[in-house]
């Protein structure tokens, strides 16, 4: 073998070489870096956006082989078993095996659970009623996505799902109806949850007064410690029984707000707060980011996706505070409308926006407790509608 | 699937999503109608409860509502204004924020009151 052959082959099977047979790749590839961008630099979503953004750089880098989308196609049509995946796969294809399963989204709610305090929500339980309402993005988004650009139902049903504004559960959902849609989706959901002090303010003025904004509520009743640790335990309980789809997500979200009820297992609560989640959101974030290959990205459903998210958001904020306008009439002016806005979930980002726009109207106005009612009911709310998707389209 | 198939769908989704949540109120209702009674039949007969600090409207904001039934019995040093909750917050950094927000509201800090003070931290998002 001479040295110019073996020049030639080295030359070959470099990157490079390979990375001007498609340019797709290097529009991924800048894509993934104008990611990074949003992530390191304007710090949108940083601790999954980076993580995204840098799964997208990994497999769109030719001769990487760290995710292989075809040993997937083959083990969804039942050629593969899981173990093959394991044998041939590549770094990312073995972390993809945990958003596939539905187990990084899982424990993910489980880190949440431990780190949410459901107190404004049983001070206040009428805020169940605004975290349903704000759902209302989904099934808009889900008709559009049907109506308007011809989706499958699953498809549309995944798209429908970024309205809920909760990350894990999109990923969740998305994973098991349409996986070839998983990267737009999550992107989506993600960099839209981080744009949520831009999307929600207009919505937010547009559709209340004056006099609305400024409305002044009462300080939240106390609750009681029993009160907290009976919480999880009954919701697991009643909304498992009503859509069994739902429990891997809402079992392990009041599992980790039981662990930080009880105040029995501090150790328990402390590592799915911190260090389980953080480990699993590396993983989530690379294997989701990874699934971004140039050639099932690039394409017009992408942009659609992107759209139908948009508008999936902006209704959820309009269901939220159209039902927050009808409780400030019945409430005889108690309950400000702004509110209903931070039912669609996005903890805290939305209740911080609801806080904002308040004290923007009147600077004696504290919405930050009683808007952090809706959104951790819009996390329950989206958990079910999510449940309630998968059994209708996941069989 | 047709448009019409897909909007049923979709008021069958919003419904679901509404009786889910709507029944949670319901039991959360009932817990709390439940719990209370319950807290009301173990409590002590309590000796007569401390009067209320006099709170007054500073620079138009007008003050907490101290009608509210006190939440604790425990005797504080005349001229205090109850105890501050602290959570994830040292007191170094509790000062600093009670000492800020007196400045924004341009009201002498001994006028305010401060119940609690709970860090909420930039990772807790979903």
């Amino acid at each position: 073998m001479s040295i110019m052959t073996t020049l030639s082959n080295l030359g070959q099977t470099s990157g490079f070489y390979m990375l001007l047979s498609d340019w797709r790749q290097i529009v991924m590839i800048v894509l993934a870096c104008g990611l990074l961008y949003l992530g390191l630099v304007k710090k949108f979503e940083p601790l999954l956006l980076i993580g995204i953004a840098f799964g997208m750089l990994l497999t769109n880098l030719p001769g990487s082989e760290m995710y292989h989308p075809e040993l997937w196609d083959a083990y969804i049509a039942g050629q593969l078993r899981l173990t093959d995946i394991i044998h041939d796969g590549g770094l990312l294809d073995i972390l993809y095996i945990g958003v596939k399963s539905g187990v990084y989204p899982s424990l993910i709610f489980m880190g949440v659970g431990a780190m949410t305090d459901f107190g404004p929500l049983l001070a206040n339980p009428k805020s169940l009623l605004l975290g349903a309402a704000a759902q209302l993005g989904i099934f808009a988004a889900f008709l559009m996505a049907i109506g308007l650009f011809g989706f499958d139902p699953n498809v549309a049903a995944s798209i429908g799902i970024i309205g809920g504004a909760d990350g894990p559960t999109a990923i969740w959902l998305t994973s098991k109806l349409a996986p070839d849609y998983l990267a737009p989706i999550a992107i989506a959901a993600y960099s839209y949850m981080a744009l949520i002090p831009l999307i929600q303010p207009p919505v937010m003025r547009l559709l209340t007064t004056k006099e609305e904004r400024e409305c002044k509520m009462e300080q939240l009743r106390p609750v009681s410690k029993k009160q907290k640790v009976l919480f999880p335990i009954i919701v697991t309980v009643f909304v498992c029984l009503l859509l069994p789809s739902v429990a891997p997500l809402l079992g392990c979200l009041m599992l980790g707000n039981l662990f930080k009820e009880c105040g029995l297992t501090d150790r328990l609560s402390d590592t799915a707060q911190n260090a389980m989640m953080n480990i699993v959101t590396i993983f989530l974030s690379t294997s989701v980011g990874a699934t971004a290959v140039y050639y099932r990205f690039l394409t017009w459903q992408t942009i659609f996706i992107i759209v139908l998210g948009l508008i999936a958001f902006e209704f959820a904020t309009v269901g939220g505070l159209i039902l927050g306008k009808l409780m400030y009439k019945l409430s005889g002016g108690k309950i400000n409308p702004l509110i209903g806005s931070a039912g669609v979930s996005a903890v805290p980002m939305a209740a911080r926006v609801s806080q904002k726009e308040g004290q923007r109207a009147n600077p004696a106005n504290y919405l930050l407790m009683h808007a952090m009612g809706p959104n951790v009911a819009g996390v329950i709310g989206s958990a079910v509608a999510a449940g309630f998707l998968l059994a209708v389209f996941g069989g | 699937m047709t448009f019409g198939s897909a909007l049923i769908y979709s008021l069958l989704g919003i419904c679901v999503v509404f009786f889910a949540l709507v029944l949670l109120m319901v039991i959360i209702r009932i817990m709390t109608a439940v719990s209370d009674l319950a807290e009301k039949k173990t409590a002590p007969v309590a000796p007569a409860a401390p009067v209320a600090p006099v709170a007054t409207a500073v620079g138009g904001i007008p003050a907490p509502d101290m009608s509210a039934p006190v939440q604790t019995l425990k005797a504080y040093a005349p001229g205090s204004a109850g105890e501050l909750k602290l959570y994830d917050t040292d007191p170094r950094t509790a000062a600093m924020l009670m000492a800020i927000v007196a400045d924004e509201l341009k009201a002498p800090i001994n006028e305010l009151r401060f119940i609690s003070i709970r860090e909420i931290k930039e990772d807790d998002q979903v």
